[in-house]
This record gives C-alpha cells, sequence and structure tokens, in this order.
C-alpha cells in the first residue's frame, strides 16, 4: 500500500466529517467501508466526481436529516444507491432484496462464526 | 493449558441476536456484494483503501484512557469495576452505547481479545478494527493457540505466564490495559500515551518501550 497516493477527490465530498489531520473521520465501520466502496468506484470511473457531489449534496441536504449531522454516512449510502440506480449499475430492488438477505444471514450465524450470505435460510 | 477460554458468564447474553446488521451496516455490505459479483469491486482493494485512509483519532482515544490508569490510581480502579462509565467520563462513548470491559495485564497474565464480528469492536476507543482482527483464521487460531497467535505479532511471553481469551460480543467489548513499561517514572500521561500502540490494547502487542520514543 502506499500513503504517497493522490488523496481521491471523494474527500471534498460534501459536509465529509474530517480530522484535524485532513483524514475522514467514520463513527462506525460500515460508514469506512461505504467510503471505500465509492472511492474505489469513482477511481474506476463509474461515475463522474460532479455526479457524484450532486447526488450526495442532494441527500445530505433533505429536511428530514439530522441537524448534528449523525446520519451524514446514512446519507451518502442513499446517494450512492441512487446514483448507482440511476447508472444502471446496480437495481435498487435487487440491493434490497441483497440487504434483507445479509440480515436473515447474520441472524442464522452463530456467535464467533463468520457471516456468510450462504447462511440465509431463504437463499 | 496455554490459555483459558472465557465466556464472560458474568453477563447474560443472547447469542441469537449477537449477530444482526443494522439496515446501513446490511445495505453496504450488499452493495458491495453486489458489485463484487458484477466484477466492478475487488475486496481486497476496499480494505487497502480504508487502511490508507483510516483516522489515526480512534487508537488514541483508548492509549489516553490507558496513560490515564497507569498514573491514576483511582482512575485505574474504576476502569476495573467499571470501565464504561469511566471511559465515559474522557468523552469516549459509542454511538450505541456498549459496555466496555477493562482487562489488565499483570506479571501473571497476558489477556487477548478476539471477535469475527467488526460489531463486536470498540471503535470510539480503538479506531477501525485492523483487516486481520476480522479474520476467521485469526480468531480461530487465537482460541487454540493464543501463543501462536502471539508469536505471529513477535510477542513472546515469559514460559509461565497465563493467557486469557476474551471473546467480545455486540453487547459487551473488551479494552486491554497493557503493563507499564519500565524507565517510565515521572512521566506525563501524554509522554506516556505515545508508548500505547492499538495492538497492545487488543493484546497482539505490548506497550513500546521507553526507550522506543523520545521522551
Amino acid at each position: 500500500m502506499s500513503q504517497c497516493e493522490t488523496p481521491s477527490p471523494l474527500m471534498n465530498s460534501p459536509g465529509l466529517p474530517q480530522s484535524p489531520e485532513g483524514a475522514p473521520v467514520f463513527a462506525e465501520p460500515w460508514q469506512a467501508q461505504a467510503f471505500a466502496l465509492t472511492v474505489h468506484l469513482h477511481a474506476q470511473n463509474v461515475f463522474s466526481w460532479s455526479e457524484w457531489a450532486a447526488h450526495l449534496s442532494h441527500e445530505v441536504h433533505r429536511s428530514e436529516r439530522a441537524d448534528d449531522g449523525s446520519d451524514y454516512f446514512d446519507a451518502w449510502v442513499a446517494a450512492l444507491t441512487h446514483l448507482l440506480a440511476e447508472k444502471g449499475v446496480a437495481d435498487e430492488a435487487a440491493v434490497l432484496t441483497l440487504q434483507h438477505s445479509w440480515q436473515r444471514a447474520a441472524e442464522a450465524t452463530p456467535h464467533g462464526s463468520q457471516i456468510s450470505l450462504d447462511n440465509d435460510p431463504l437463499r | 493449558m496455554a490459555g483459558d477460554h472465557h465466556h464472560h458468564d458474568d453477563h447474560h447474553h443472547d447469542h441469537h441476536h449477537d449477530n444482526r446488521y443494522t439496515d446501513m451496516q446490511a445495505r453496504v455490505r450488499a452493495l458491495e456484494t453486489l458489485l463484487t459479483e458484477k466484477g466492478l469491486v475487488d475486496p481486497a482493494a476496499l480494505d487497502v483503501i480504508v487502511e490508507t485512509y483510516e483516522t489515526k483519532i480512534g487508537p488514541r482515544n483508548g492509549a489516553a484512557v490507558v496513560a490515564k490508569a497507569w498514573t491514576d490510581p483511582d482512575f485505574a480502579a474504576w476502569l476495573m469495576a467499571d470501565a464504561t462509565a469511566a471511559i465515559a467520563s474522557l468523552g469516549f462513548t459509542g454511538r450505541q452505547g456498549e459496555h466496555m470491559r477493562a482487562v489488565f495485564n499483570s506479571d501473571e497474565t497476558h489477556n487477548l481479545v478476539v471477535c469475527t464480528l467488526c460489531s463486536c469492536y470498540p471503535w470510539a476507543v480503538l479506531g477501525l478494527p485492523p483487516v486481520w482482527y476480522k479474520a476467521p483464521a485469526y480468531r480461530a487460531k487465537a482460541v487454540i493457540d493464543p501463543r501462536g497467535v502471539l508469536a505471529e505479532f513477535g510477542v513472546t511471553l515469559p514460559e509461565g505466564k497465563k493467557i486469557r481469551v476474551w471473546d467480545s460480543t455486540a453487547e459487551l467489548r473488551y479494552l486491554v490495559v497493557p503493563q507499564r513499561p519500565s524507565g517510565t517514572d515521572g512521566w506525563s500521561e501524554a509522554q506516556l500515551a505515545a508508548l500505547v500502540t492499538r495492538d497492545s490494547m487488543i493484546g497482539t502487542g505490548l506497550a513500546r518501550e521507553a526507550g522506543e520514543v523520545v521522551a
């Protein structure tokens, strides 16, 4: 891994929480995963910076968002989901089906075992 | 026996509920799965991106807790009795109000924490879990052969030292308080905190020696 790579333009995403050292701040691992996923897809030109910024900005500024920014990454994931659907990359219904499948799989997995989609009883 | 495997019988758990994904956790996994199947995403590349951007703030919180425990016996006693409250008093709380328990290394005992769920990791104190922590191989081996795992991390303990392995759950998470290195008398909390690595608070490492940092 190189620390010298140019930071992704996504570091300039509207509202992204950052530490004084300029690193993104994640409250939970899934947020880091969502960030990485977006950086990765952008680097492969699945969408452009301006497309991303527009979608994120729209989601972040919805009236039902929390004033303290605590649901920032909820907005991030919503923006990514809609953008990928719009691009025809990932159908929203398919994402939702998989999401529920992961939740059933997690519930069906005993503690200490790796959660795998194969554990979804309905899959 | 190489190590004890503790199931923290002081807390009763319904294990069925240990593994639960919130909507957001599941949504991100779903996107990752779908895009991986389409060949657009390489999960290994995601790990690299996370490591590249990961903030170092989390582990510094934990280090502050440990340094305070080393210098303030009252705080150490509080941390041992009620880690959740003692850690919260420093302003480090998880968003889900999870319970914390601090386990103290001593001349007799070394503590090691395992879990396969990243939801079992005390992010508020330790930042994001390292990639290896989430690997099934780490947990499996840590439970069976903790001494072997420590050797892989370059840690060799005295022959007679006992190793206790603590299995985190979504409800109860552990923080290892490493032993204070010798030669650090009179050091400030900030100086001491620089000796406390993330791995030393998981138990896969020891605190840095006094000579390893510029005091």
